[in-house]
């Protein structure tokens, strides 16, 4: 069941759009479904797709076509990192060897603790910030040094 | 940003910052600096002294605006395709779905002068005879969303959005819409689809968006920075906008400055100054090290050699008699470190992961390039590699639907062009020319 919560949410999201085309908010809805828990189940992203009217199938190429979405659990704190052009310019390969180490972990994979997992990210368009990493989709952090990263790390787990 | 890291343009006296004229405000994003600079002035004056969408479409043409996502197509012209009168419902679009590798400026637009882009929308929708509108924002830039939330919502409040605008007989109703990590949106049909809430798969053209667009109805879509210029146009007029650029390239533009510089940042500068200017401007090459090479408009945009790029003007002929092109404005540069090899394997590899899989040369070919870079810099290299890169990437464009075809063809040709002996070296020796590796 969505909950009440997430449904006001969704319902301010309708309101952008014309009342027969509900599917227009897919991508919205499922990024509040994802932020209150973490990553969608299939039957999550069908409770979706049912409450805007449309095919689950269509609901389910949403999910998996844009790549914020996470279909598996992820940690906590979901950590993305941009390593495109004008980062690995900047090192981000370095903050990138640093966050493995540190959490013990490779891409795509959750810490033992499952607060921290990692994710390689293509363009954030925020380049001049370069290097710079998301936390949870919605949290950016810029011109990141391993001291930096560290010191975000602490903060985040305390 | 950081402010006082860049924006270093816009103390120049030299310089015209219009995109970016709050920028180094207080509370720039705030609705009381944008009325304290003179914001909504004209969309006001246009409402009361009716002024004709003929005679505004006329003034854009003459400031010579052109598209600043990428395609650089005349603002003017392509606002006269909608017809004003015709009826149901018609949409306004504002691509800041800014996902080119190494462009950053519409979110700083967002971020610090969101109401010029909200004006310029409701100016748009004004002239084609739209009501509705959407702001598609890149999903990772989440802050720059909830701001451009919160600047609607200001807008609404004060009358400037809603229904009978500032009192006057015109609706406009203006959303924000953020995607959620996929490159290929930024192309309009794509972000068409996107908004219609379905996979980002670019429609074939024609129908244009002009007569097909959301929901199958007339729509515009035009890049943050083409309509954040149109408050100032229709202030000062067309012809003072042009004078501030060169022929054939008007007005002032923003560029997105990243890589191996001091200073990276956005420079928002006249068109047509001299590339070494920039890049004075951004503190000059970072370790005091040596020019190599930049990318003038995101990797769409072919590479150009330290020695080319030096006696370049940044502006549209300048770029393209340099063999490159504007683009995005997203300038990307590379000191004598960088390993041309491999930073195009990384380029590749976005390529073939951003491609939609619609068309199979783009889908097929994006990963074949990407795989033959990649044993190129494992050191698996074979003679007849460059060779093959070129022949696939030379089958994949003009071969797709949409453009993202043939930009992954971009970087590969353009690379090799350049930098040929540094493919051979590393086919030969299986390691790179230069010290560094970015891989």
């Amino acid at each position: 069941m969505l909950t009440k919560k997430t449904i006001q949410k969704i319902d301010k999201e309708l309101k952008k759009f014309p009342d027969d085309q509900k599917q227009s908010a897919i991508i919205a809805a499922l990024q509040i479904i994802q932020t209150e828990n973490g990553f969608l189940t299939n039957d999550l992203i069908a409770m979706a797709a049912d409450y805007l009217d449309m095919p689950k199938i269509a609901a389910m190429e949403v999910a998996t076509f844009y790549n914020m979405f996470e279909l598996k659990p992820a940690g906590k704190y979901k950590i993305s990192i941009c390593t495109n052009i004008s980062c690995a310019l900047r090192d981000a390969d370095d903050i990138v060897c640093h966050l493995k180490k540190k959490l013990k972990i490779d891409f795509n994979e959750v810490t033992k603790d499952k607060k921290f997992s990692l994710k390689e990210s293509e363009c954030m368009g925020a380049c001049g910030g370069a290097p710079l990493m998301t936390v949870n989709n919605q949290k950016m952090y810029e011109y990141l040094t391993p001291q930096k990263v560290d010191q975000i790390l602490e903060e985040l787990d305390s | 940003m950081e402010k006082g890291r860049q924006n270093k343009a816009f103390e120049k006296k030299e310089t015209f910052p219009i995109c970016l004229r709050t920028s180094h405000l207080d509370d720039s994003a705030s609705l009381k600096t944008y009325l304290d600079i003179g914001g909504y002035q004209q969309i006001q004056r246009i409402l009361r002294e009716k002024i004709s969408p003929e005679k505004l479409i006329e003034e854009i043409k003459i400031s010579g605006l052109r598209g600043r996502g990428g395609a650089g197509f005349p603002t003017g012209i392509k606002w006269s395709f909608i017809q004003n009168d015709s009826p149901g419902t018609k949409y306004i679009v504002c691509n800041s779905d800014e996902g080119e590798p190494g462009t950053f400026k519409d979110r700083e637009i967002i971020k610090n002068n969101p109401h010029q882009i909200i004006e310029g929308m409701t100016i748009a929708a004004y002239i084609m005879g739209a009501q509705v509108g959407y702001n598609y924002i890149h999903g990772e830039i989440w802050e720059e969303y909830e701001s451009f939330e919160n600047a609607l919502a200001e807008a609404k409040k004060a009358n400037f959005l809603g229904k009978s605008i500032c009192g006057f007989n015109f609706d406009f109703e203006l959303f924000a819409f953020h995607g959620y990590g996929a490159y290929i949106c930024g192309e309009e049909t794509a972000l068409i689809e996107s908004i219609e809430g379905k996979k980002g798969q670019p429609r074939f053209k024609p129908p244009f968006p002009a007569t097909y667009g959301i929901y199958g109805r007339p729509t515009n879509v035009n890049n943050t920075e083409t309509y954040a210029s149109i408050p100032w146009i229709i202030q000062n007029g067309g012809e003072s906008f042009a004078n501030i650029g060169v022929e054939n390239s008007g007005g002032t533009k923003i560029f997105s400055v990243s890589g191996h510089v001091e200073n990276p940042g956005n420079y928002e500068i006249p068109l047509g100054m001299p590339f070494n200017e920039l890049l004075e401007l951004a503190g000059g090459v970072w370790k005091g090290r040596t020019l190599k090479a930049v990318i003038p408009g995101g990797p769409s945009t072919p590479v150009l050699p330290a020695s080319e790029i030096m006696k370049t003007t940044l502006d549209y002929d300048g770029l393209k008699n340099a063999g490159s092109s504007v683009g995005a404005g997203s300038l990307i540069v590379m000191d004598d470190t960088t390993c041309m090899v491999s930073t195009l394997k990384r380029l590749s590899y976005f390529f073939y992961e951003e491609s939609c899989g619609q068309c199979t040369p783009c889908r097929e070919g994006t990963g074949w390039v990407y795989r033959v870079i990649k044993r190129i810099v494992e050191g698996k290299g074979k003679p007849e590699d460059m060779e093959l890169l070129q022949d696939v990437s030379q089958k994949i464009s003009g071969r797709t639907i949409c453009a993202l075809g043939d930009a992954a063809a971009v970087p590969v040709l353009s690379f090799i062009k350049y930098f040929k002996s540094e493919f051979e070296y590393f086919i030969k020796n299986g390691k790179s020319m230069v010290a560094k590796t970015h891989d």
